[in-house]
């Protein structure tokens, strides 16, 4: 992966596999600490401890297709490159939150990339499911909820194109100024 | 800055031209594989550059969407489009840059771009 947002899209696709109803992402940067912190947390079938201590497992995967699963091992390396770690805790029943941490300024970390980007493709391709994305830096916040903008769309699917290119852009343009002062470290 | 206000100008405009629920299941289906293989290899970018060029040129009945792996990971990023009709054509190794002439070419001249499908690869 070339970008955190693509590891992003990667670990909330898992939380979509798992039927979750609700997926929150946060992305919570403390220029201060240098620390930047990712929670993917969903309301999905989650996991046994027994397949929480395998899934960093490059070789366990739910997928069908091929006997190797690198999602989250690739989440896992990218924070820990930074001198970070990653988290998982899953209830069967209940959901699951993916938890990472990152250094902000070192020199491995990578760029956050597109996120709004990968947060569009996440509410327009599973319109069944609801989305949360909270972007913070230090003490100033962004989020979009799909449940506020359902509210507005009434009968018009999120999966319309033309919404999908209103949210994208909605996104960036709403999280670029949060997004520069994640840069002065 | 963008706001909520106009994604409600956007619904207005939306429900005026078509009812989209029901009219997108029998339109044009573009479906990108979004597994980890599709995601690494640029997926993503293919698929937003598909979402905006629908939306610039104001089509209706198309729907872009995802699927997870189609088990040909070496060609990621995968493209499927399926026609009114249910054909299916496999694009392969997507660019946002060949995205244009996929829609322009294939979704509304009815004509597939045969360069980039999985056909003339493996030949």
């Amino acid at each position: 992966m070339q970008e955190l947002s693509m590891n992003i899209l990667d670990i909330a696709e898992n939380s979509v596999a798992a039927n979750a109803t609700l997926v929150q992402i946060t992305l919570n940067g403390q220029t201060a600490q240098k620390l930047l912190t990712l929670t993917i947390q969903d309301n999905g079938k989650g996991m046994s401890q027994e397949l929480v201590q395998r899934v960093t497992d490059p070789f366990c995967t739910s997928r069908t297709t091929r006997k190797v699963g690198l999602g989250l091992p690739f989440l896992k390396m990218a924070a820990q490159l930074t001198g970070g770690d990653m988290y998982i805790q899953s209830t069967v029943g209940v959901g699951t939150c993916v938890t990472a941490t990152f250094t902000l300024g070192h020199i491995d970390l990578m760029p956050l990339g597109d996120v709004a980007g990968t947060v569009t493709t996440l509410i327009q391709c599973n319109p069944q499911v609801d989305f949360i994305y909270t972007l913070t830096v230090n003490s100033q916040s962004f989020c979009t909820d799909t449940r506020q903008l359902r509210e507005i769309l009434g009968d018009v699917p999120l999966s319309t194109p033309q919404v999908a290119l209103f949210i994208k852009e909605y996104i960036e343009e709403n999280s670029a100024e949060l997004y520069t002062g994640l840069l002065n470290i | 800055m963008k706001s909520l206000q106009e994604l409600a100008a956007i619904r207005d405009k939306m429900k005026q031209t078509v009812n989209t629920r029901d009219t997108a299941h029998d339109g044009i289906r573009v479906v990108v594989g979004m597994a980890t293989c599709g995601i690494a290899a640029g997926a993503r970018p293919v698929l937003n550059a598909f979402t905006e060029e629908v939306a610039r040129r104001d089509l209706h009945h198309v729907l872009v969407t995802q699927t997870g792996c189609i088990g040909i990971c070496q060609y990621e990023p995968v493209v499927e489009i399926y026609d009114r009709d249910g054909t299916k054509t496999t694009y392969v190794k997507m660019t946002p840059d060949k995205v244009a002439k996929v829609v322009g070419d294939h979704i509304v001249g009815g004509t597939p771009v045969t360069e980039y499908t999985i056909g003339s690869t493996t030949k």
